[in-house]
């Protein structure tokens, strides 16, 4: 009994062995340098909020800014932490503290409170958030007034439609989404006011702050039943700001055969979705360049000003609409020209937009 | 078999001994009994000790010290659980290392060419393991570096007492809901809804946290009690389909889950729980008066709160339920066979009704940890994080027994502690504490699979299957 019980275990490790060994058979490489010392670089850390590093939104977003930085500037060395929960918050971010990074990300706003109490008790230390602005002034704030590209995204879906009916809907009542809602449903009626037609909006009430949410971020059948639902209406362009549950509404725009299209947000959808030909464009949400920036900037030893910090406007294409893609030749020539117009009155301030979830 | 003679008496522990000859050697009835019965059914010869005779290591054992050292060893080396649940956690390490070396593509490339230069492959690979698991250690226990800086002055003293502090600070939570989990276990329910009911305790707490003005230690008591309502209110509900329809508790608890977890996300949003001006989900903060105040000052590196003073005394309190009270002895009665229980007169459905109440409240008392304490002071959609859930691996682990729950809570604490340094300075994906978490398990959930590979003797392996399956 045990002496067979040996020899199974003396047979496993044989044939484990022959098995590595046909496949370990390879040539160790010649050289060996040791890589070159990593002590005198700048570090950027970025601890996630709990959505984690793939959740196609602003932690996708922000990472990718830390790479771009890396990109540009070698002396930049980058690296992030995921938090599973709340309570994670505190330690990643004083453990990257401790860890002397030069420049330490927080995204979202959830993550305020935690990075207010860990900046206030290391007042030395340069930190950024996403998406909030902190009393402390080492916590450099990067905020996106979206409501104005939504204004743009609005414009057009009026101008498209062929049912004069859009819709949209969120994720979440919160104001990070229906700040694109707002701008989305004044666009509308400023197409209506200019045009004198009476394009209706679905799913969103700005004067109630009303409207269509499927309370989630990511299960793609929740996104795709609330568009259901406001195809049903008559819709024929719908804006979903529900991050990941989105992907439900345009997978079955793409099948629907031309009969509704989608404006995405956040991320260019022709390079974040593989929906690209349902999608008439994206309101680009620019968290990218902003960290970019930010820690480039900082990178060369200058100082990053608390006030005014950043506000991403359509002036310095902190938002922006992205490219009409594969609606290029569908979209009017007059209506392009309507909405850069609109885009530089925005810009110089001719026009305001405003939204009650506007950053101050 | 065991159980059943287990709840037979209201208190194992203080059973007379003498009844049986021979079983002064061992501390319980129960425990001599099954080591006799793994005799019985397994081959004793394995592990180099003396073969002794199904019956001879029962009436042998008067033999004096020599003896009793051969069974200590004959026991520590068969089965029994620790031996079990020390090895699923090497088990679980090894493989994890292994997870670590594959996962990093610098080491894995030099396993290409292992039989030109073995070196290459052994130091990288001992290298990034040792650190993973090296950073774990700090993270959870101590960092002798911060010892060490301590001790030449030119450190404080907390950098060395932070990681036990963060290791008790994920600790706390779990204990409550691993404890929720396993008195409903011990009753014959499988509470799937800690989840829930913690989710339902960390709204109610923090509410009374935030909407009622009371004076500071009053205010505390009242908002830790609110969550202890609030929990047993989301454990009420399927106790009392259980009893009065039958329906099962799975399936109520999963369902009332989902419940739990909308209605967190509805309220955070309403008036007059948003906090105003924050356009992102999350409501007031609680008052200053309603929180757990920390143990060790108000550094920041010392999270540890009062929560894990309140677990050690929730365990205390369960294990005294149930093995020292009358509720008890009906409990682990109804658990063990609701037929035959109610044949002795006790009533079902009251007592599942009640398990189910007092695990709520149990589970309760983990959200209210959550928002109470040092970890959030506001409710936001992921407050609660997992704790419900990791409830249910907390309970397995510590076989469903009230301290046993609290060492199994402590170490995945320190999991949830060091994994979080393991992250930070070794870069090793923080799922990797998930899957060791979800291997000790799987390991203790498959004695036989840990005794096959170490070769263990048979002894209580049923039973330890048994008690692991009964009640699913």
């Amino acid at each position: 009994m045990r002496s067979v019980r040996g020899m199974r275990v003396v047979s496993v490790f044989a044939v484990g062995g022959l098995a590595l060994g046909a496949a370990a058979c390879g040539e160790a490489p010649s050289d060996s340098n040791a890589g070159g010392a990593a002590a005198d670089k700048y570090t950027a850390c970025m601890v996630t909020d709990v959505g984690g590093i793939d959740d196609k939104s602003f932690n996708t977003s922000a990472w990718a800014g830390l790479e771009a930085a890396k990109a540009a500037d070698s002396n930049i060395d980058i690296k992030y932490v995921a938090s599973k929960a709340q309570a994670d918050y505190e330690p990643n971010l004083t453990q990257y503290v401790n860890q002397d990074c030069d420049f330490v990300l927080a995204v979202g706003g959830l993550m305020g409170e935690a990075t207010s109490k860990i900046a206030k008790a290391n007042p030395d230390q340069q930190f950024g958030i996403v998406d909030a602005k902190l009393p402390e002034s080492n916590v450099f704030p990067m905020q996106f007034d979206t409501a104005q590209a939504g204004y743009l995204a609005g414009y057009l879906a009026a101008g498209m439609t062929k049912t004069g009916k859009v819709g949209t809907y969120g994720g979440m009542k919160i104001g990070p989404v229906t700040i694109f809602m707002d701008g989305f449903a004044d666009g509308v009626a400023q197409y209506n006011k200019v045009k004198g037609k009476n394009v209706q909006v679905l799913g969103w009430n700005k004067a109630t702050q009303n409207g269509s949410f499927t309370n989630d971020f990511v299960k793609q059948d929740e996104g795709r039943k609330v568009s259901d639902a406001l195809v049903a209406q008559g819709a024929d362009v719908i804006m979903p700001v529900a991050g990941g549950a989105g992907l439900g509404t345009t997978a079955a725009a793409q099948t629907s055969g031309g009969k509704y299209s989608v404006i995405w947000v956040d991320v260019d959808g022709c390079q974040s979705t593989p929906n690209c030909p349902a999608l008439m464009t994206t309101v680009v949400k620019n968290i990218t360049d902003a960290v970019k920036d930010a820690v480039v900037t900082a990178a060369k030893g200058e100082k990053l000003a608390h006030d005014p910090g950043f506000l991403g406007t359509l002036a310095n294409n902190g938002v922006s609409l992205a490219p009409y893609h594969e609606f290029d030749s569908k979209v009017p020539a007059e209506l392009k020209a309507e909405i850069d117009k609109l885009k530089a009155d925005i810009s110089s301030g001719a026009i305001k937009v405003t939204s009650a979830s506007q950053p101050k | 078999m065991t159980d059943v003679n287990e709840s037979g008496s209201p208190s194992p522990e203080k059973s007379p001994v003498g009844q049986r000859s021979g079983a002064e050697a061992v501390a319980t009835v129960g425990e001599a009994e099954r080591s006799a019965a793994g005799s019985a059914s397994g081959p004793a010869e394995s592990g180099g000790t003396p073969p002794g005779g199904p019956g001879a290591g029962l009436t042998d054992r008067d033999g004096g010290g020599q003896q009793l050292l051969r069974m200590f060893v004959q026991n520590l080396w068969s089965a029994n659980t620790v031996t079990v649940t020390v090895l699923a956690i090497v088990l679980a390490t090894l493989i994890g290392a292994v997870l670590i070396i594959v996962s990093d593509p610098d080491v894995l490339a030099t396993w290409g060419y292992f039989t030109a230069q073995p070196s290459d492959a052994l130091n990288a690979s001992w290298a990034v393991v040792s650190e993973a698991y090296a950073n774990l250690f700090k993270g959870a226990v101590v960092d002798p570096a911060a010892v060490q800086a301590w001790a030449d002055g030119t450190g404080e003293w907390q950098p060395v007492f932070a990681p036990i502090s963060e290791t008790l600070t994920y600790t706390a939570p779990l204990v409550f809901t691993g404890l929720a989990v396993s008195l409903a276990f011990r009753g014959g329910l499988f509470n799937i809804g800690a989840q829930g009911q913690a989710t339902i305790g960390v709204i109610l707490a923090a509410l009374a946290g935030f909407l009622l003005p009371l004076p500071p230690v009053v205010h505390l008591i009242v908002a830790v009690l609110a969550g202890a309502l609030g929990g047993a209110i989301w454990g009420f509900v399927p106790g009392f389909l259980k009893a009065r329809t039958g329906a099962h508790e799975v399936i109520t608890t999963i369902m009332l889950n989902y419940v739990s977890f909308s209605f967190l996300a509805w309220i955070i949003v309403q008036n007059g729980v948003h906090e105003p001006g924050r356009p992102e989900a999350i409501s007031r903060p609680v008052d200053g008066s309603a929180q757990l105040p920390q143990l060790l000052g108000s550094d920041l590196r010392l999270r540890v709160h009062l929560g894990i003073v309140l677990a050690v005394a929730a365990t205390w309190a369960v294990h005294w339920l149930l093995n020292r009270s009358t509720f008890g002895f009906e409990l682990r009665a109804v658990g063990a066979n609701p037929d035959a229980a109610r044949t002795a007169g006790i009533s079902v459905g009251r007592t599942y009704v009640l398990v189910m109440v007092i695990a709520g409240a149990l589970s309760g008392l983990g959200g209210a940890n959550m928002v109470l304490g040092t970890t959030a002071t506001a409710l936001t959609p992921l407050v609660v994080a997992q704790i419900g859930f990791d409830g249910i691996l907390v309970a397995l682990l510590g076989r469903v027994k009230p301290w046993g729950v609290a060492l199994a809570a402590l170490l995945f604490g320190a999991l949830q502690a060091g994994g979080n340094r393991m992250q930070s300075y070794a870069s090793i994906s923080l799922e990797l504490v998930t899957v060791l978490q979800a291997l000790i398990v799987i390991f203790i959930a498959a004695p036989a699979l840990v005794k096959a590979i170490f070769g263990l003797r048979a002894a209580r392996a049923a039973r330890l299957s048994t008690s692991m399956a009964k009640g699913w």
